[in-house]
């Protein structure tokens, strides 16, 4: 026996990161635009989903919903009638904490692509793992909601740097909190310089309009080229 | 906690290049920005190695820090804490990751039987 080194110089996740280009191939071919939509457990993605969706002018709206397990939010947002696809981690892929491009790769033919513009993959609630692994997304977009603290940019940098968006999720608290807004938009500012945000209540409706505006924006068709 | 999907990303990239030879060594690249703990990845490479290749291999983390570079003055610095502002141009600059984003397997060393006829 004797030894080798092989020189190799290769991303890890650059197995992700093709399949990922390859979803993104397939959902511009179909015309669809894709958000992929993060934030830790609890923050409100499914509550800020079901805020918009089903209101979006001009724009067709479909979701993907992923989970360890389990259909709840799923539900809630099928009730608006907007086609939902659940997607579970947990009998096939290991329970994982995240969705991967693999992942989303498997739902493909799931998803009523010619039937939307736009499809919302809501990640699983998780602030570590979901900002390594692209899926195939246009836009990515996280929640933070004030109820974590203001020192959460500074503990997870690469999730608040991982996104074109972030909303400010349960203002309608700021006045029984001691949660201080100018620490965390200075943190916020020196992780992600700029990144523009929106501070929403999923329960009053402030920042909605704005929130659905963006969404709007996003996911408007692209014209055919002439 | 992304240790244990970084660990099967490693995995994965090195089987796909030791072509069945025993791994004995992985050189991995791993920039301060990702966030990595290197005993908790020491820890799920070895649960991951499992019935691979990998299986007696040494992890081997080379930690690169993190420079950023402003292209408004053209300064280089290392940060320790994540403030991606420009020290002497402030909000004004323009600050990109020169290095610390990294984490790629820079080479493997392996065991194979002595080579009998050059290939």
């Amino acid at each position: 026996m004797h030894r080798t080194k092989v020189k190799i110089v290769e991303e890890a996740l650059d197995a992700n990161n093709t399949i990922a280009r390859a979803n993104r191939a397939d959902f511009d071919r179909a015309g669809v635009r894709v958000v992929n939509f993060m934030s830790a457990p609890g923050a409100g993605k499914t509550s800020l989903l079901e805020r918009v969706v089903a209101d979006l002018p001009g724009v067709r709206v479909g979701v993907l919903e992923g989970d360890v397990q389990g259909s709840m939010d799923a539900d809630r947002l099928a009730s608006l009638h907007v086609p939902v696809t659940q997607l579970n981690t947990a009998p096939s892929f290991g329970g994982e904490c995240h969705l991967d491009a693999n992942m989303v790769r498997s739902a493909l033919g799931e998803l009523p692509l010619d039937d939307i513009d736009l499809l919302v993959i809501e990640n699983v609630g998780n602030l570590v793992c979901p900002a390594e692994f692209r899926v195939g997304e246009d836009a990515r977009v996280m929640v933070s909601a004030i109820t974590e603290g203001e020192e959460k940019p500074a503990k997870y940098p690469l999730m608040f740097r991982a996104c074109e968006l972030v909303l400010i999720n349960k203002v309608d608290l700021l006045p029984h909190l001691d949660f201080d807004l100018d620490k965390f938009l200075y943190h916020l500012d020196a992780v992600h310089p700029g990144v523009e945000r929106i501070m929403v209540s999923a329960k009053t409706g402030e920042g909605i309009d704005e929130w659905r505006a963006w969404l709007t924006r996003v996911g408007a068709p692209v014209e055919a080229p002439v | 906690m992304h240790e244990l999907s970084l660990s099967s990303a490693i995995v994965n990239t090195v089987v796909k290049h030791a072509q069945d030879r025993p791994v004995t060594v992985v050189n991995l690249r791993v920039g301060a920005l990702r966030q990595v703990i290197p005993d908790t990845l020491d820890f799920y490479f070895g649960i991951v190695a499992k019935g691979t290749v990998c299986e007696e291999a040494r992890l081997d983390q080379e930690l690169i820090p993190a420079r950023l570079h402003c292209g408004g003055c053209e300064r280089e610095w290392e940060i320790d804490l994540p403030v991606f502002i420009c020290p002497d141009c402030g909000v004004a600059g323009r600050v990109e990751v020169a290095s610390g984003s990294e984490f790629e397997v820079e080479s493997i060393e392996l065991e194979e039987a002595a080579c009998t006829a050059p290939r």
